[in-house]
Parts: C-alpha cells; structure tokens; sequence
C-alpha cells in the first residue's frame, strides 16, 4: 500500500497566529514547567491537571475545583450536592472559630477481633486525617448554641461502629445536659459490619438516647445527606422532630442492589432519592446546601 | 451441644421444622387473642401478636413468625416484616403500657424485608421507631431469640430489659451470607463469616450482649420442645417477678444502662 501515513514535517500546517520561532519557544517552556514539577512532585503532569480539575459525575462537565470549593463543593452547573467531609460541612455550618470537639478520644474497637480491621483503621486515619466516621461537638450557628455531630463518608463509608455510636450518644448526652438544640448531618452505608453485634447495639443505643432527648422537651434536627442508609436510617436519622435532605440524597434502609435482587426488576429513576422521601412524607423539607446554615437559624430561634 | 460450630447453629435456627413463635405463644401461655393491623396501612402476618396469660396474669405477646411448611412461610413472608409489621407491634406495645401488662417478643427473622413497598412506607423509620418507644415503655419488656435474629429487623422488637437467646438461636448485625459478600465480597463465605462474626448465644452471652442462655435438646428444641417450653416458662415468671420491683422510672433508666454500655 503506498498510502502516505505521516506528513513530512515541512508539511505541517504552521499555527494560524504565531510565527514558527515563538511557537517553538513555548513548546520548550511548558515542556522545561512540566519536567520541573514531574521531579519535584513526583506526579505525572496529567495527574497534576486532574488535581485541579474535576468532572461532574451528573452533568458530565469539566470543573475547575476550585470554583466548585468556592460553591460549598455544589456543582455550578447543574447543582448537584457533592460529598462533604466532616471538616469542610462543619466549617460551612458552625460559626468560625466556634467548634469545640467533644469525644475525640472515643477510638475504633475491635469486640470480633476481625482481621485487618484495625490495620485498615490506622490506614484510613492516616489517608483521612480523621479518627473515626463522625466528628462532634459545641457550636454556634449564626450565634445560637447547638451541638453539632457531622458524619464523614470518607471513613469506612460513614459506617456506624461502637466509636460512632459513643460518640453520636455522647453529643445527644451533652445536648440534655446543657440543653441545647442538637443538629446531626447524616452520611452512612450503615451499621459497621466489622464491630458485628456491638454495631447493631449502638441503633438501640442511639435511640434510647434520643428517647431520652425527646422525653427533656429539646429540638433535634436530623439533617440527610447523601448516602444514608441502613442502620443509620433505621436509627437516629429517621428521628428528628424535624428531618431535613440535601437535595437527590439517597436515602432508604436497603439498598438499592438489595432491593432489586428481591425484587427482581429495575428500580424506577428517582426511587429512594430525597424527592421521593419528600412525596412519601419521611421528611420535611429538602434544603439546598446554600441554605443550609440560614434554614437551621430559623428553625432553631423558632424553637426558643 | 458445646462442640456444634457456629455455622452448625445457624442451620438448626433456621429449620423449617424448629418450633416458631406461634408455638411458644400457643404452649408457654393460655387464653392468647391474636390481635391484628397497625390501624394505618395493613396486617402483616410475619409478625404475630395480641394477649394472653401466663398463668394468672395477662401479658402482652409479640413474635416473628416463619412457617414451617413452605407455603405457610410464604404466607409468613419468611418472617420478613414490612414497615406495618414493626408498627403492628409497637401499637400492641403501647396496648400494653395503657393497660399495665408485660411484654414478651420472641424474635425470628432473616432480616427486615428489603422490598420497594417496605422502603416507600419507611423501613428505616419504623424500625427507629421502636427502639426508641420501647427504650421507653413503662413496663417490663422481655425479649427471646428462638431462631434467626438477624439485623435491625430483630431489633426493631428487641430493645428489653432481658435478652434471651436459645442455646441454637443466632443473633448479628446480619445473615452470613450477607456479611461475606460484603467483607469477603463472596456469599459462599458465609460458613467462615458465621465462625468470625460472634454470633452464637454462648458469644453474645459471653460479651454481654444477652442475659440468658436457654439450653436446648440434641439436634435442636423440636426434639423436647415440652422441655423448652418449660424452662423459658420459668424464667419469664422469674424475670418478670424480679422485674416488677422497679419503679417505672427505675425500670426505664435500667433499660437506658443497659444498652449504653454496650460498645462503651
């Protein structure tokens, strides 16, 4: 086949708008950045791009992170709520400087001596700068005292263990006793299957706390984030005297591969999303993460 | 029947022919009106209940409910409550609380069912429900695994101030099926999950969990159920005996510690 595959170099279109001498200048430019950073980063330039940009997993567009950042991680193309970790919800809820960690030395244990479980723990805390899948405290929320619990899913999926569930029943002990509003924005896969029996307990334990709270006369705001399911939904979630959802969160108690294993169809689009557990009436109202922080103040001064 | 492994048990819990709730209601009590509905959706027969006596006092009865033949169970939902279920219960639990009776709930299920009904009438929240209105309840409450107790769909009817396993019954956070295909991502796991995942009586009784191990005859309580019956009989009157010397509110701050130290 006598097909030419490659032009000859001379034949190279030049570019429209720069003469071939300064074209070639920024060549070797990026080319001098790229393998500058490559030696001190150690990271490939297309990673370094990937760092700064990514990809809206909903509308498909390409995002620069930090406009993202700067719209409390919600995308500014089609507004879909993207996962937060415990630090950034908190710095987003609580007013600064005001968060005050409670049961920071509540750590992960081990009741079924399940191998590599605490291995993992240590990993995780490592990667996550966290120390377990829930972060409480005292706070201010444009100036009203609250107790604050805020899940994080980057830890074992939010799921609930003996460490969660102590740490959830302390921020709702501190609540009755300095009789304070209490918030909690959920995110959880669930009970922890690694804690067995000893994660099951802390539903109960939970909410017989929450019991408590209840009988004391004091608000609880359960605030659904995107996924909560399982235990958690079959535990605290699902008993706030008020339940708020970021908008399309699923929420349910089995999840949705479960649920169409039984089932044996599809589930229909939307099943299980924060919409839907609006129309069944399981919540109260689906709140915008930019309104987050003001819709708490309301309810929470019309609570006083 | 120490030597039986974990996974052992797990086969006899789930026996078809291993007596189920109706069993024990129908011979540990006399006089039991079976009580229907949770007044805002349905009846769901996978979980029984209404009242009855034991001996000369009147008690309120709660329990899930396989079948023991197939098509019985199917009608059962394979002891698989739906929401009304849950809120069947907890209506019969308040029952009890207004008229000042006892509650005994005998618990027996793979699992709360995961269907798309059961999640459009909230699973989660009936589940929540009960565990937090029974941490409440005013009366004592006595809680016994005859079979499978297996996630938030066991207890969702076992928050007690007694916890009572048979020596066969299997109590954890899930089935073992499902706890291999989520930790070992493969559900032919499930013998290995059982042995790791600290599910026999012995084990809970061992860390705290329950309070009671009932023994049982070889090859399971179908063998000599007259003698099961007899032992749990005993120790329900016992317990609520013991019980009944509480204040309400001692009763209920008991009921607090109990849980609360679990995991503590």
């Amino acid at each position: 086949m006598g097909t030419v595959l490659f032009f000859p170099r001379e034949k190279r279109e030049p570019s429209p708008n720069l003469p071939n001498e300064v074209e070639k200048l920024i060549i070797d430019k990026v080319k001098k950045v790229n393998k500058q950073e490559k030696s001190v980063k150690n990271e490939k330039a297309s990673d370094m791009l990937i760092g700064k940009w990514i990809k809206c997993d909903n509308c498909k567009e390409i995002l620069y992170k930090e406009d993202v950042h700067k719209n409390l991680s919600v995308c500014p193309n089609c507004g879909k709520h993207f996962r937060l970790s415990a630090r950034r919800r908190i710095k987003q809820i609580a007013d600064e400087g005001t968060f005050e960690e409670i049961g920071k030395d509540i750590l992960t244990k081990d009741p079924l001596k399940f191998e590599g479980y605490l291995k993992k723990v240590e990993s995780l805390k490592e990667k996550t700068k966290i120390e377990e899948a829930v972060k409480c405290g005292t706070c201010k929320i444009n100036g009203e005292d609250v107790v604050l619990a805020v899940m994080d899913g980057n830890f074992l999926m939010g799921s609930m263990g003996s460490a969660v569930g102590e740490r959830i029943t302390l921020a709702i002990e501190t609540s009755i006793l300095k009789r304070l509003p209490l918030i909690i924005f959920c995110v959880s896969g669930g009970a922890r299957m690694q804690e067995g029996i000893v994660s099951l307990m802390q539903m109960a334990k939970t909410s017989a706390a929450l019991a408590k709270h209840n009988q004391s006369g004091l608000l609880y705001i359960s605030v659904l984030t995107d996924p909560t399911t399982g235990g958690v939904t079959a535990s605290f979630a699902s008993l706030g005297d008020i339940i708020l959802a970021e908008p399309n969160a699923l929420i349910g108690f089995a999840g949705p591969r479960v649920i169409e294993q039984t089932m044996k169809q599809k589930l229909p689009e939307g099943f299980q999303r924060s919409e839907f557990l609006l129309e069944h009436g399981f919540i109260d109202k689906i709140v915008e993460r930019k309104d987050m922080k003001d819709v708490l103040t309301q309810i929470i001064r019309l609570h006083k | 029947m120490a030597d039986l492994s974990a996974w052992d048990r797990v086969t006899l819990a789930r026996m078809l022919e291993r007596p189920k709730s109706l069993d024990y209601i129908n011979n540990i009590f006399t006089d039991f009106i079976e009580l229907h509905g949770d007044r805002n959706f349905g009846d769901d027969k996978s979980i029984v209940g209404g009242i009855a006596k034991l001996d000369d006092i009147s008690v309120t009865v709660i329990g899930e409910q396989k079948g023991k033949k197939a098509k019985e169970n199917m009608e059962r939902n394979f002891g698989m409550p739906n929401p009304e279920g849950y809120r069947k219960a907890l209506r019969l639990m308040k029952q009890a609380e207004k008229f000042k009776r006892p509650i005994i709930t005998f618990i027996d299920t793979p699992g709360a069912y995961p269907g798309m009904g059961a999640e459009e009438r909230g699973q989660g929240e009936a589940i929540a429900r009960n565990m937090l209105e029974m941490s409440n309840l005013k009366v004592p409450i006595i809680c016994i695994v005859i079979g499978e107790g297996s996630s938030g769909g066991a207890l969702a009817i076992a928050v007690g101030d007694k916890i009572v396993m048979l020596e066969n019954a299997v109590y954890s956070i899930l089935s073992p099926e499902g706890f291999a295909s989520i930790l070992y991502k493969d559900a032919s796991k499930a013998k290995d999950a059982a042995e790791n995942m600290k599910m026999t009586a012995k084990d809970l009784k061992n860390m705290k969990i329950i309070d009671k191990i009932i023994d049982e005859p070889d090859g399971g309580a179908q063998n000599d159920f007259n003698q099961v019956v007899k032992e749990l009989k005993q120790y329900i009157k016992e317990s609520i005996k013991e019980l009944s010397k509480y204040s309400e509110e001692e009763l209920i701050e008991n009921r607090y510690q109990k849980f609360r130290i679990m995991g503590k």
